[in-house]
C-alpha cells in the first residue's frame, strides 16, 4: 500500500524522462534564446546571426535525438513514447527545419524581413513537431498539433506588407483551427467510447470489447482534423490559396515538416488503435487526392501553387500505404508511408528553396514564365530544381521514384490492384506538369529580364544537403528502409501478438502495467 | 582466357564507364574541343570494352553468360543481376558502336551547350545499355525509365522548330505507357517476392503463383503496351515521326538505332519469356498489327516530302518486320527479328547521319529542295547509295539476311503472314529508290547545292563503319547468328508445348 505523498512523488519525472524530450527541450532554449536576443541585436546583422544561432539549434537537436535514441522507453506518465518511429519522424522534422533555416537566410534579407521572431516560431514549431512524433497520448498530441500548427500560420503570415501573405495566414488560421477542433472532438469522443485517451490503452479495449457506434465517429472526426493538417481530399481547398501567399521558404517547410509530424500521428492512429472501419475512408481518401491533386496541377501558371496540388497529390499516394488492414500488410503500408514521407521531404524542401531564391524581391518571379531560359542563364540551378522535379514526377534514381515504387507495391501485396491502378494512371498524368516547368527552363529562351543573383552560401550548402538526400534515397534506400521497417514493428506489435499468431516478432516491449 | 576474372564485372564496366565519364565531364571546364574529344574517348573506350563480350563469348551455351548477382536492396529482394544472352550482347555491342558516330556526327552540328549535349548522350549510352544488361525487373525498370529523360532533353533542348512539342509528346507517350509495365511488374514481385527474371519466369512456368492464370492476360498486355508504344507498333506509332523530325542528329540515331530495339527485346524477353501462354494466344491480332506497320509505314513513308520524315517511317515499317518476326514462333523468324534489330541499327542509324549531314549544309530537310546531288557530292552519294542498298536488303548487305529469315518464319506460321509481309520488301524499295532518284540524279535543280561541300573527314568517320559494319552482316551472318540462335531456341525451347502448338498451325 502506498502513501499519498508516495503517490505524489512517483508522479515526478524521473531523470531520464527529460533524456526522451531532449531535442524538444533543446529547441525551446535556442527557441527563447532568439527571441531574448532579437531586441539585443544590431538590426543589420541580426538576420545572419539569429538564423545561425536558429540552425545551430536545429543541428544541437540533431544530435541530441542520438541521445534520445540511447533511452528508448516510456516517459512523462507514459504519454511520451520514445521507439525507432518516434526517433525516425524526430530526426525528421528537425532534419527538414534545418535545411529550411540555412535556406532562409538570403530570403530574410532580399525580403526586409526582421528574423527574430521567424527562427524562433520555426524552432517552437518543430518542438511541436516533435512531441506530436513521440507522444501516444491524445492530448498531448493535440497540444503538440496546436503548437505546430499556430507557429504556422504566423508564418504563413510573414510577409505582412503583402495582402496575399495576410490572406493566406488568416485562411490558414480559421480553417486551421476548425479542423483542430474537429480533432478535439474526436479525442472527446474517443474519451467517452474507451474512457482513456491513451492510444496503448484505447486499443487494448477496442480489441477487447465490442465496438461501439461512437468509435467510429471519433475515428471520422480525428480524420477530418488530420486530413486538413496533410492537406489530403476533401480537405484539401486551403493548400493552393496559402501556399501562393506564404513565404516560399515557409512554404517548403509547411509542406513537408508539420505534414510528416501529421503523417506520424495518423500513422499512430490508424495502425497502433488499429482503427476500426477505415477502409474505404482511407482509401477514397487516397484515389481523391491522387487525382484531384494531379488534375489541379495541370492548370496552373504560378509555380507555388503547382507545387501545392503538387502536395496534394503526393499525400494521395502516401494515403495509399494507409490503406491496409491485415497486420503483415499494415507493416509494410507503415514502412512504406514512413520511406515516403522522407522522400517527399526532402525533394520538396529543395524545390521550394529553388523557388524562393528564385522568387527574388517581393516573389515577383513565381510564374512559369519567369522560368524560361533559367536553363541557361543559371545553370546549376536549374539542374538542381529538375533532380528535384524528376524526383516528384517519380524517375528511376531518386528517392521519389523509390518512394513511389514501395508505396504501390506495398498495395499491390495488399491486393488494391483498382487504387495501384489510379495510383501509376496518377503520376502519368502528373509527369505532365512537371515536365512543364523543366521545359521552360530548358527549352524555352528568357522572354523577360529575370536577374539572376549568386547563389549565397547556405541556399548552397541546404540545396546540396537536399540533392543528396534525394539521390541517395533513390540509390541507396536500404538503411532508411531497414530503419522504417524496424519502426513498423515498433508501432504495430501490442496489436499484432493480440490479433494473430503468425506475427514474427513477440512484442519487442510489452507495457508496462498501467 | 586468361582474363576470365574480368568477366562478373565486364557487364558493370561496359554499363557505367559512360555514367562516369559523364560525370567527369560535369568538372570539365567548358572548352568545347576538348568535351568533344573526351567524348570520344570514353565512347570508344566503351565500345572498346564491350567487344570483349563477343570475343569471350560461349556462342553454344544456353542461358546467360557474364552474369554478376549481388544483393542491392535487402529488405524487398532487390538485386544487382545482370547477364546477357545472344540476344542482349549484341544490342549491348549496337549501342556502344553507335554511341562514338554518334559523338563524331555531332562534332560540328552542335556548338551550342556543348557540354550538356555530351553529358546527355553519355548518360543516355548507359541507360540503353543497363536495359539489355539487367536481368533484375526493378533494374531493368530503372533504366528502362531513365533513357526517358536524357533522351527527351536531347530532343527538347537541340532539336528543330517544334523541339517542345515533340519532346513532351515522347516523354508522356512512354511514360504513360511504362507505368502499366510497372504495375504488371509489381503484381509480379507481390505474388513471387522477387524481382529476378530467371525466378519469375521459372515460377511460372511451373504454375507456382496461384493467382497468375487470372492476371496473365492483364500482365501480358501491361508489358505489351510499354513495349508496342516504344517499338512503335501501328497505332502507337504517331509519336515517332515528330520525334525523330525535331531530333538532333545523334538523338535520332540512338532514337532508331537503339531506343526502338528496346521495345522490341522487351517483347521477345519478357513478353515471350515470361508469358508464353498469353503470347500465343495474342500472337494473332499482334501480327495484323504488325503486317499494318509495315504496308502503312511503307506508304506513308513513300509521299512525305521530308527526309528524316520518310526515314522515321520507314522505322515503323522495319520494325513491323522484327514484331512479326517475334510473334510468328518460329526459329527462322526469331532469329530474323534479331538480325533486322541490329541491321536496322547500323543502316537506318547511317540514314539518319547521311539527312544531318544534308541538314548541316542546306537547314532543310525536304526532298524537293534537293536533286542532281550526285554531281556537287559524288562520295556522300555513294556513301548514300551504299547505305540505301543495305537498307532495301540487297543480297550480300545485312538487311536482306533478316528479312529474308523473318519473311521464312512468317511463310512457316502462316502464310498469307508472309505474303503481306513480302510486299512490305517491295514498298521499301520504292521509297528508298525513288528518294534517292530525287536527290542524286538529274540536274542540279537549285544553284545553291551546287556549291555543297562533299563529305568531311570527321563524317566519313562517322558514315563509314556503318557501311563496313553492313557489309560484313550481310556476307558473314553468321558470326552474329550463331550467338543469336543458341539463345532464340531457348526462348522457343523452355516452352515445348507452346512451340509444337504455333508450329503444328
Amino acid at each position: 500500500m502506498t502513501t499519498i505523498p508516495a503517490l505524489i512523488l512517483q508522479t515526478i519525472p524521473q531523470g531520464v524522462d527529460y533524456v526522451r524530450i531532449l531535442p524538444e527541450i533543446v529547441l525551446s532554449v535556442f527557441g527563447i534564446a532568439i527571441m531574448l536576443l532579437d531586441p539585443v541585436v544590431d538590426e543589420e546583422k541580426s538576420q545572419k546571426t539569429l538564423g545561425l544561432i536558429a540552425f545551430v539549434g536545429t543541428v544541437a537537436a540533431l544530435i541530441s535525438t542520438w541521445g534520445m535514441a540511447q533511452s528508448p522507453g516510456l516517459a512523462f506518465s507514459n504519454t511520451i513514447r520514445i521507439d525507432s518511429f518516434s526517433i525516425f519522424f524526430t530526426f525528421l522534422v528537425i532534419a527538414i527545419a534545418a535545411v529550411v533555416i540555412l535556406s532562409s537566410f538570403e530570403y530574410m534579407a532580399v525580403q526586409r524581413i526582421r528574423a527574430g521572431e521567424y527562427y524562433a516560431l520555426i524552432l517552437f514549431g518543430v518542438v511541436g513537431m516533435a512531441l506530436m512524433s513521440s507522444a501516444i497520448e491524445l492530448v498531448l498530441i493535440f497540444i503538440g498539433l496546436e503548437i505546430s500548427s499556430i507557429s504556422t500560420y504566423i508564418l504563413a503570415g510573414f510577409r505582412r506588407n503583402e495582402a496575399a501573405s495576410s490572406e493566406a495566414s488568416l485562411k490558414y488560421f480559421l480553417l486551421g483551427s476548425f479542423a483542430t477542433a474537429f480533432f478535439l472532438y474526436g479525442v472527446a469522443l474517443m474519451f467517452g467510447a474507451t474512457g482513456s485517451t491513451n492510444i496503448d490503452i484505447i486499443a487494448q479495449r477496442l480489441q477487447s470489447g465490442p465496438v461501439e457506434m461512437l468509435v467510429f465517429a471519433a475515428m471520422a472526426l480525428m480524420f477530418v482534423g488530420l486530413g486538413f493538417k496533410v492537406a489530403a481530399a476533401p480537405f484539401h481547398v486551403w493548400t493552393p490559396d496559402v501556399y501562393e501567399g506564404a513565404p516560399a521558404p515557409v512554404v517548403g517547410f509547411m509542406s513537408t515538416a508539420p505534414k510528416a509530424a501529421a503523417f506520424a500521428v495518423l500513422l499512430r492512429v490508424v495502425f497502433a488503435i488499429n482503427a476500426p472501419g477505415r477502409f474505404w475512408f482511407l482509401w477514397v481518401a487516397a484515389a481523391l487526392s491522387m487525382t484531384l491533386g494531379n488534375v489541379g496541377a495541370l492548370v496552373q501558371n504560378n509555380v507555388k501553387r503547382l507545387l501545392a496540388y503538387s502536395s496534394i497529390a503526393h499525400a494521395g499516394y502516401l494515403l495509399v500505404a494507409f490503406a491496409m488492414t491485415t497486420p503483415q500488410d499494415s507493416a509494410t503500408g507503415i514502412s512504406a508511408a514512413m520511406f515516403y514521407t522522407a522522400a517527399y521531404a526532402a525533394m520538396n524542401v529543395g524545390a521550394f528553396a529553388v523557388v524562393s531564391h528564385f522568387a527574388n524581391a517581393g516573389e515577383r518571379y513565381v510564374s512559369l514564365e519567369d522560368y524560361e531560359g533559367l536553363g541557361r542563364s543559371s545553370p546549376l540551378l536549374a539542374a538542381t530544381l529538375t533532380i528535384f522535379l524528376l524526383s516528384l514526377i517519380g524517375i528511376p534514381m531518386t528517392g521519389g521514384f523509390f518512394a513511389k515504387f514501395y508505396v504501390f507495391s506495398a498495395a499491390l501485396r495488399a491486393n488494391l490492384i483498382w487504387l495501384t491502378l489510379i495510383g501509376v494512371a496518377n503520376s502519368a498524368v502528373g509527369a505532365y506538369y512537371y515536365l512543364r516547368i523543366i521545359v521552360v527552363m530548358y527549352m524555352r529562351e528568357a522572354r523577360t529580364e529575370v536577374p539572376v543573383t549568386r547563389v549565397p552560401m547556405g541556399l548552397g550548402v541546404a540545396l546540396a544537403i537536399s540533392v543528396i538526400a534525394t539521390i541517395y534515397l533513390g540509390i541507396l534506400p536500404n538503411r532508411v528502409l531497414q530503419i522504417a521497417q524496424h519502426s513498423a514493428q515498433d508501432l504495430l506489435p501490442q496489436q499484432a501478438a493480440g490479433a494473430s499468431n503468425t506475427a514474427q516478432n513477440p512484442p519487442a516491449a510489452a507495457l508496462p502495467g498501467q | 582466357m586468361n582474363i576470365d576474372h574480368l568477366s562478373p564485372y565486364i557487364l558493370t564496366f561496359v554499363t557505367f564507364v559512360p555514367l562516369a565519364g559523364a560525370l567527369l565531364l560535369v568538372l570539365l571546364p567548358r572548352r568545347d574541343r576538348d568535351i568533344r574529344i573526351f567524348s570520344l574517348v570514353i565512347s570508344l573506350l566503351t565500345f572498346a570494352l564491350s567487344l570483349h563480350l563477343p570475343v569471350h563469348f560461349h556462342r553454344p551455351q544456353q542461358g546467360f553468360q557474364f552474369e554478376i548477382d549481388n544483393v542491392w536492396i535487402t529488405s524487398l529482394n532487390i538485386h544487382y543481376h545482370m547477364g546477357i544472352d545472344g540476344i542482349s550482347m549484341w544490342l549491348v555491342v549496337l549501342t556502344t558502336f553507335l554511341t562514338p558516330l554518334c559523338v563524331l556526327i555531332s562534332w560540328k552540328s552542335v556548338h551550342d551547350r556543348v557540354k550538356e549535349f555530351f553529358i546527355l548522350l553519355l548518360v543516355l549510352e548507359t541507360a540503353l545499355i543497363g536495359v539489355f544488361t539487367s536481368l533484375d525487373l526493378f533494374l531493368f525498370y530503372f533504366f528502362w525509365e531513365a533513357t526517358l529523360i536524357p533522351m527527351a532533353l536531347l530532343i527538347g533542348v537541340f532539336g528543330h522548330e517544334r523541339k517542345v512539342y515533340a519532346a513532351v509528346k515522347f516523354f508522356m507517350y512512354t511514360m504513360i505507357a511504362s507505368v502499366f509495365m510497372l504495375a504488371a511488374i509489381l503484381w509480379l514481385y507481390a505474388q513471387t517476392h522477387s524481382f529476378d527474371f530467371v525466378i519469375i519466369r521459372d515460377q511460372i512456368a511451373h504454375g507456382a503463383i496461384p493467382n497468375f492464370p487470372a492476371a496473365a492476360q492483364w500482365l501480358f498486355l501491361g508489358f505489351f503496351l510499354a513495349f508496342a508504344v516504344k517499338v512503335p507498333l501501328f497505332p502507337f506509332h504517331t509519336w515517332l515521326p515528330d520525334a525523330h523530325v525535331e531530333a538532333p542528329t545523334a538523338g535520332s540515331v540512338l532514337l532508331a538505332g537503339v531506343l526502338l530495339k528496346m521495345g522490341t527485346y522487351g517483347m521477345l524477353r519478357f513478353n515471350l519469356g515470361l508469358f508464353p501462354e498469353q503470347s500465343r494466344q495474342n500472337a494473332w491480332w499482334i501480327m495484323i498489327l504488325a503486317l499494318i506497320g509495315i504496308i502503312y509505314g511503307a506508304l506513308v513513308a513513300m509521299v512525305q516530302p521530308n527526309m528524316k520524315k520518310l526515314i522515321a517511317y520507314s522505322s515503323v515499317s522495319h520494325l513491323g518486320f522484327v514484331v512479326l518476326g517475334i510473334f510468328s514462333f518460329t526459329q527462322s523468324g526469331l532469329n530474323g527479328a534479331m538480325f533486322v534489330m541490329l541491321a536496322h541499327g547500323v543502316s537506318t542509324g547511317a540514314l539518319f547521319m547521311l539527312a544531318g549531314i544534308l541538314h548541316e549544309r542546306r537547314h532543310t530537310y525536304e526532298i524537293s529542295e534537293f536533286g542532281g546531288l550526285a554531281a556537287p557530292m559524288p562520295v556522300y552519294a555513294a556513301s548514300y547509295l551504299f547505305i540505301v542498298l543495305a537498307s532495301v536488303g540487297l543480297p550480300l548487305l545485312n538487311g536482306f539476311v533478316g528479312e529474308f529469315l523473318v519473311l521464312s518464319g512468317a511463310f512457316q506460321a502462316k502464310a498469307i503472314y508472309g505474303i503481306l509481309g513480302a510486299t512490305g520488301v517491295i514498298w521499301s524499295a520504292v521509297y528508298l529508290l525513288w528518294m534517292f532518284q530525287r536527290v542524286f540524279y538529274g540536274k542540279v535543280t537549285h544553284p545553291v547545292n551546287n556549291s555543297l561541300r562533299d563529305l568531311l573527314g570527321f563524317e566519313k568517320a562517322a558514315v563509314w563503319p556503318c557501311a563496313v559494319a553492313a557489309l560484313f552482316m550481310g556476307v558473314a551472318p553468321i558470326l552474329w547468328l550463331s550467338a543469336i540462335d543458341p539463345a532464340v531456341q531457348a526462348a522457343l525451347t523452355s516452352i515445348p508445348q507452346v512451340v509444337s502448338k504455333v508450329v503444328g498451325q
